[in-house]
């Protein structure tokens, strides 16, 4: 048991991984040498050398592209966007074949590949390197779509990831790499993917969230239990798609109140579907109706205004004062 | 500080062994048996039969969307007979004759452009991709497997098909950077058949050929005559047996024609003049290599025939199929389905059985009425 930031608990899943699969390969820009540019990989080209951490040329298409040709081989890629802003010049890889392949070929080839994107805001970053655009993926049948909110979870998740048959956008939330420390066991941990965790149990309200907004959400729960004598229960999603909506309906079903908050845009995000699931499956248990709390429908805002954008304690717990008083 | 030229400077060949007249450069004939040529003229004819075939099939809408290869069978068997078994064929959708070459049964192709998924499925054990249709987005794939194969030091090389449209593609320019800086055993086979759809090879790109491309990227490139079977299979082999080597990757640049049609929904007569098509015609690529075979007398009798019954016992089979399960598609879109998935399979399958009652094909179940509220 070490106490390790989440990106030092990425590098053990990944180190660990690799050792146990000679199959698994990382590949990215600047993911050798540099370790990427959050150090994620960090060393493992000394471990591995550059057959199995390679440095590929700056193109994100073909690194995804190729990783689609590997798998098809065999071996079980793991490859890094640098900014998941970025990844719309893979885009075309991911969904015309990376989450096809599988059913084109009938179960012939599976595509075994993680394709890990930093993504979300709250570090002061330009354009393109703020986004959090999970509804795009979490939207693609035959991909997973996978968002860890603390250093253990991220281990787990990541292993799984990449043990996972089939391909698994994994994005880590840039503002948790250094947040915080967590107890990461030595020995190798896998969590399940498609499953959520109840991380805090209440009776009065539900509130939903994942990757940066789970630390907002634990927040609240706490300033609800002291300050308003609420009890709110805490689902931290973890993996986006496919959606665990037994853990959530049966959640709704016992609060009958629910708020979701996400960083991403708010029209078409994943809340929309969280919130239609709760609907369908838990609309006679609602005391309240759904929210959400999501960024605007606003492509980008700078750093400068992100501030006024991103989801906060504030805003969540107004919200679910005015869902507890309905 | 003068202005120098850099080495190294650049050259591109063009290959021909037997031209347009049947004559024949004897110094550059690849050595094949004769077994080899009758096969490779089989595998021609069959491509050519079968793409009549399709049109047809397609007309009496037995089939859907077809694209025709006439016209293209050298550059096909020329180059996919240059492989073993063992090597890895990535295909477009415009490799007919290469893919029945591979093995692919006539049925599945019949399959594939009738809109079943079935199409889709390589025979067990061979070293097939399905067709991919967006264009040029298969290269990297061919790059990933030349790589797993050199990671794993297996004795295997990639070919890619691709066309002269294709070039103007960023995967075409990631792919060739991908395999230039990483030295991995493939072969990019572009069939410049002149036309991509309705646009010309001019309007695609202002370079003299599309072997040059390859240049830029550290790996020779070469130009052959893509209507001259012994021409594209001679660079073939070549390419592949230096990649077998280990000395990395080769664009072979085959100039040929697409005859027909870019699909059965396009009409060319629109875009490209008949004296075009008709120059062409006179440089089909079975036309020159039945004239060499009939000099060294290895034309088979009544072989046309038995490719026809072959295409038709085929047909025959393939529309004697009971009709596809449509239930099919959900078993495969991940390893193990997931609950959302289950479920709603379970309502496909119960909305099929009877069509009426509470469900809708979709939700696993209609919403119950709510409970009389108390006033």
């Amino acid at each position: 048991m070490a106490k390790l930031t989440m990106v030092k608990a990425l590098n053990l899943a990944l180190l660990q991984e690799m050792e146990r699969d000679e199959d698994v390969i990382v590949m990215g820009e600047d993911v050798g040498i540099d370790g990427g540019v959050f150090r994620v990989t960090d060393d493992l080209h000394r471990k591995f050398a550059s057959r199995r951490v390679i440095d590929t040329p700056l193109a994100e298409a073909a690194i995804i592209g190729v990783g689609i040709g590997m798998a098809m081989y065999g071996l079980k890629p793991v490859c890094e966007i640098q900014f998941s802003g970025f990844a719309f010049q893979c885009f075309h890889q991911i969904e015309n074949h990376a989450a096809r392949y599988r059913l084109r070929s009938q179960g012939r080839f599976k595509i075994q590949m993680v394709v890990r994107m930093p993504y979300g805001g709250g570090v002061r970053a330009l354009e393109h390197h703020t986004e959090s655009e999970e509804q795009f993926y979490a939207a693609i049948p035959g991909l997973k779509m996978v968002i860890p909110s603390g250093p253990r979870n991220a281990r787990g998740l990541l292993v799984s990831a990449i043990r996972d048959p089939d391909p698994v956008i994994f994005f880590e939330s840039k503002a948790l790499y250094h947040a915080a420390k967590e107890d990461v066991p030595d020995e190798i941990e896998a969590m399940p993917l498609g499953r959520a965790h109840v991380v805090r149990e209440g009776r009065d309200l539900t509130v939903i969230a994942y990757g940066a907004m789970l630390r907002v959400a634990k927040d609240v729960a706490d300033t609800l239990a002291a300050e308003d004598g609420a009890e709110a229960e805490v689902i931290d999603l973890l993996t986006i798609s496919p959606l665990d909506r037994e853990t959530i309906v049966d959640s709704v079903k016992k609060t009958g109140r629910v708020v979701v908050v996400h960083e991403a845009m708010r029209s078409f995000g994943p809340g929309a579907e969280i919130v239609t699931s709760i609907i369908e499956g838990a609309f006679l248990s609602l005391e309240a109706p759904p929210v959400r709390v999501t960024a605007s429908d606003v492509p980008f805002v700078g750093f400068a205004r992100e501030k006024a954008y991103i989801p906060d304690a504030p805003r969540l717990l107004a919200a679910a004062r005015r869902t507890l008083a309905f | 500080m003068p202005r120098t030229s850099l080495e190294p400077r650049f050259q591109v060949e063009h290959l021909s062994v037997l031209d347009a007249e049947g004559r024949l450069d004897a110094a550059l004939e690849p050595a094949l048996s004769a077994d080899d040529l009758k096969r490779m003229y089989r595998g021609m004819l069959l491509g050519r039969l079968l793409d009549e075939r399709m049109v047809r099939l397609q007309r009496q809408g037995r089939i859907g969307t077809f694209a025709p290869i006439k016209g293209q069978e050298a550059s096909q068997i020329g180059s996919v007979a240059a492989l073993r078994p063992t090597d890895w064929m990535v295909p477009s959708f415009r490799e007919t004759a290469a893919m029945l070459w591979r093995g692919w049964p006539i049925e599945r192709m019949l399959m594939f452009f009738a809109g079943w998924l079935e199409g889709g499925q390589p025979e067990p054990g061979h070293n097939d991709l399905p067709i991919t249709i967006p264009v040029a987005t298969q290269l990297p794939h061919a790059v990933g497997l030349a790589y797993a194969a050199q990671y794993r030091g297996d004795d295997v090389i990639a070919l890619v098909y691709f066309g002269d449209g294709a070039t103007s593609e960023g995967d075409f320019h990631e792919a060739l950077n991908f395999a230039g800086v990483w030295h991995v055993p493939v072969v990019f086979l572009c069939q410049n058949n002149q036309w991509a759809i309705s646009v010309p090879l001019k309007k695609q790109t202002h370079s003299r050929t599309l072997a040059q491309k390859a240049l830029a990227y550290g790996f020779p490139g070469i130009q052959v005559d893509g209507n001259d079977i012994l021409a594209v299979h001679a660079a073939t082999r070549e390419a592949v047996d230096r990649a077998r080597a280990g000395g990395g990757p080769t664009l072979i640049e085959c100039v040929t024609y697409r005859l027909a049609m870019h699909t059965t929904a396009d009409d060319p007569t629109k875009y490209r003049a008949p004296e075009e098509v008709a120059e062409w015609e006179r440089k089909d690529p079975i036309k020159r290599f039945r004239e060499y075979l009939a000099k060294k007398h290895l034309l088979e009798d009544g072989l046309d025939q038995a490719l026809e019954d072959e295409i038709a016992a085929a047909v025959k089979r393939f529309e004697s199929m009971p009709p596809p399960d449509p239930l099919l598609p959900f078993d495969h879109v991940y390893a193990v389905p997931p609950a959302h998935l289950v479920a709603e399979r379970q309502a496909l399958a119960a909305w099929l059985a009877a069509p009426t009652g509470d469900g809708d094909g979709t939700a696993a179940e209609a919403p119950s009425a709510p409970p009389p509220r108390s006033s």
